[in-house]
């Protein structure tokens, strides 16, 4: 709480900066002052600072929660340990390379779930409740503000054991030599995969303006990147094709994993090199389309009586 | 014992319609469940593709794929979403005050608020589920016999319980604890993992399929799904069903109980 209210007096402190910029004209300072943005950065270091400041106070609840999405995503590994008991590869994927895919799936996953994912569900919150107007007063993009207010540093557990798990997979896997473009890329695709998760989950939270809730958000979520979890060879056939191109034109979220991932676990082939290429696309693209979403929802946002 | 029913049957009533409120969200909801089903049947069919063996385990492709079918089926009686933490929330609020000053009893009411949910839901959900049913009808083997199905039946109303009384429970801790969010994420793991909802149970190491057996989590979705598909027959069948009714009943009892002492437990301070 303490946190919040620190972040709260900074963001007052740019509005009167503000005022004051409008009650001075024709001030040598004035354009100066105005043209004065407030520093993105700076804002969500603090968002960041006053997370970990919370998340420290209960710091016997934040080492349960490391712990418990952690163990998540071990049993998930532990599915997979099971399937490859029984079978050698999964549409040519063999073990090794599937846990950098799988790794590849933690990395993404919990930088979403640190940054966007609390905020996402507080954004439906915030609509039902009427609690979006303050986000909406202050002298900050909206959008920003309301994507990045907290960070879950818990969901971050995972990022290590994926560091963890690529440097043991890595290797094993025959045949493959690194190369320094492969380094230079990876985090980079990993990093566009982010976006494009973030892009849909703040157009699906966006969506609760119109419905009034959106309860089943995080259910859809789920759903909707479960399709992403795995390689999209195994998209294949009557039904299997239309929907892998669904998945990657309309709706891109098998590139948000398959594309880093094939770049690490086997380089690029030149049938996939469009991929690659296509990865940045998407990602402009889903960023865009989120902006534009998020802007029209926000038009229609009645407030709820506060 | 007439009031009585009309004030069991007024609470129903309201969580019904209580239900029926957010109905675009619910719809939306019930619709996005079928998604996994069908990355499921990709993933397998790749799985058994590359393994290139007509059976895993004693289980075919189509066997399955009917699993997770039924899985789904089995889930939707057994999972009890918002109990727990809906509980500990008005433990620790406060909110729980009204059932020690009402003439209501809490257990009763949760169960009939969550039949009347459960109710809402398999209205809408029917058509959905006899729609996947019916396209997916090829993975099946046609209908069990008759004594095969009633014992599904029963496994089905039984999960159903065992799984408000064991979630309700969960929820009971928080008279304890203030703050429960991650114990019942732990429980959640293991009711994900351990009821067969991700995999069939017989693709663990013997060891461990014996083990977990015996405890409640393969009741709440491996079970009647097996029994569907005529993986345990006979006496397996049998000592199964006694299993699960011990564990619903033991539930039952502990729930009760640690609402009691809860309830010595509790203080409430303000309106």
């Amino acid at each position: 709480m303490e946190g919040e209210r620190i972040a709260e007096c900074r963001l007052r402190s740019a509005e009167l900066e503000a005022a004051i910029s409008f009650r001075i004209p024709k001030s040598k300072f004035r354009i100066c002052i105005m043209s004065r943005h407030p520093s993105y950065l700076g804002v969500f270091l603090t968002f960041a600072r006053n997370s970990l400041v919370r998340d420290m106070t209960f710091r016997a609840n934040f080492i349960i929660d490391t712990i418990s999405s952690i163990s998540w995503m071990i049993m998930n590994l532990g599915f997979y340990a099971l399937v490859y008991r029984k079978t050698s590869h999964i549409a040519d994927w063999d073990k090794y390379q599937f846990f950098v895919f799988i790794s590849t799936t933690m990395f993404v996953n919990s930088l979403v779930q640190a940054f966007f994912m609390p905020n996402a569900e507080e954004l439906s919150e915030q609509v039902r409740t009427g609690g979006l107007d303050f986000a909406l007063l202050k002298p900050i993009d909206t959008q920003f503000l309301v994507s990045l207010r907290k960070v879950a540093w818990s969901s971050l557990g995972n990022f290590f054991v994926a560091l963890i798990l690529l440097a043991y997979s890595v290797p094993r896997i025959e045949g493959l030599d690194l190369t320094v473009w492969q380094v230079v890329l990876y985090p980079l695709y990993v990093l566009m995969g982010v976006f494009i998760l973030y892009s849909i989950m703040i157009a699906l939270a966006a969506t609760s303006i119109w419905l009034g809730r959106n309860q089943s958000l995080y259910d859809f979520w789920f759903y909707i990147t479960n399709f992403s979890r795995y390689p999209m060879e195994i998209y294949e056939g009557t039904w299997g094709t239309p929907l892998r191109q669904i998945f990657t034109f309309v709706i891109p979220i098998l590139v948000v994993i398959n594309v880093p991932a094939r770049l690490m676990a086997k380089p690029l082939s030149t049938e996939y090199a469009w991929m690659a290429a296509f990865g940045l696309v998407a990602t402009v693209g889903s960023v865009l389309a989120s902006r534009w979403v998020f802007n029209r929802a926000l038009k229609s946002y009645r407030s709820a009586s506060s | 014992m007439f009031a009585r029913a009309e004030t069991w049957w007024t609470i129903f009533k309201i969580c019904v319609e209580e239900r029926l409120v957010y109905r675009g969200d619910f719809a939306l909801g019930t619709l996005m469940r079928f998604l996994p089903i069908v990355t499921q049947i990709f993933l397998w069919t790749a799985v058994f593709a590359s393994a290139g063996t007509a059976t895993i385990q004693g289980f075919t492709r189509e066997d399955v794929v009917a699993y997770y079918l039924l899985t789904m089926l089995a889930r939707a009686f057994s999972s009890m979403p918002g109990l727990a933490s809906g509980l500990a929330r008005q433990i620790r609020e406060g909110e729980i005050k009204k059932f020690l000053i009402q003439p209501i009893d809490l257990i009763s009411y949760l169960l009939l608020a969550r039949t009347a949910h459960k109710v809402v839901y398999y209205l809408i959900a029917t058509g959905p589920f006899a729609l996947v049913f019916y396209l997916c009808r090829d993975y099946f083997h046609g209908w069990p016999p008759i004594e095969v199905f009633l014992a599904f039946v029963v496994s089905l109303l039984l999960s159903f319980l065992l799984g408000f009384y064991m979630e309700a429970t969960m929820g009971m801790i928080s008279f304890w604890f203030l703050e429960v969010s991650s114990l019942l994420f732990v429980h959640m793991l293991f009711i994900f993992f351990f009821s067969g909802h991700m995999f069939p149970l017989e693709f663990l190491p013997d060891f461990w399929k014996s083990v977990i057996d015996y405890t409640p989590f393969p009741y709440l979705a491996y079970f009647p799904s097996a029994v569907f598909l005529g993986k345990v027959q006979g006496a397996v069948l049998v000592k199964g069903l006694v299993i699960e009714a011990a564990w619903t009943v033991g539930f039952i009892v502990l729930c009760r109980f640690s609402m009691q002492a809860g309830y010595r437990r509790y203080s409430g301070y303000g309106g």
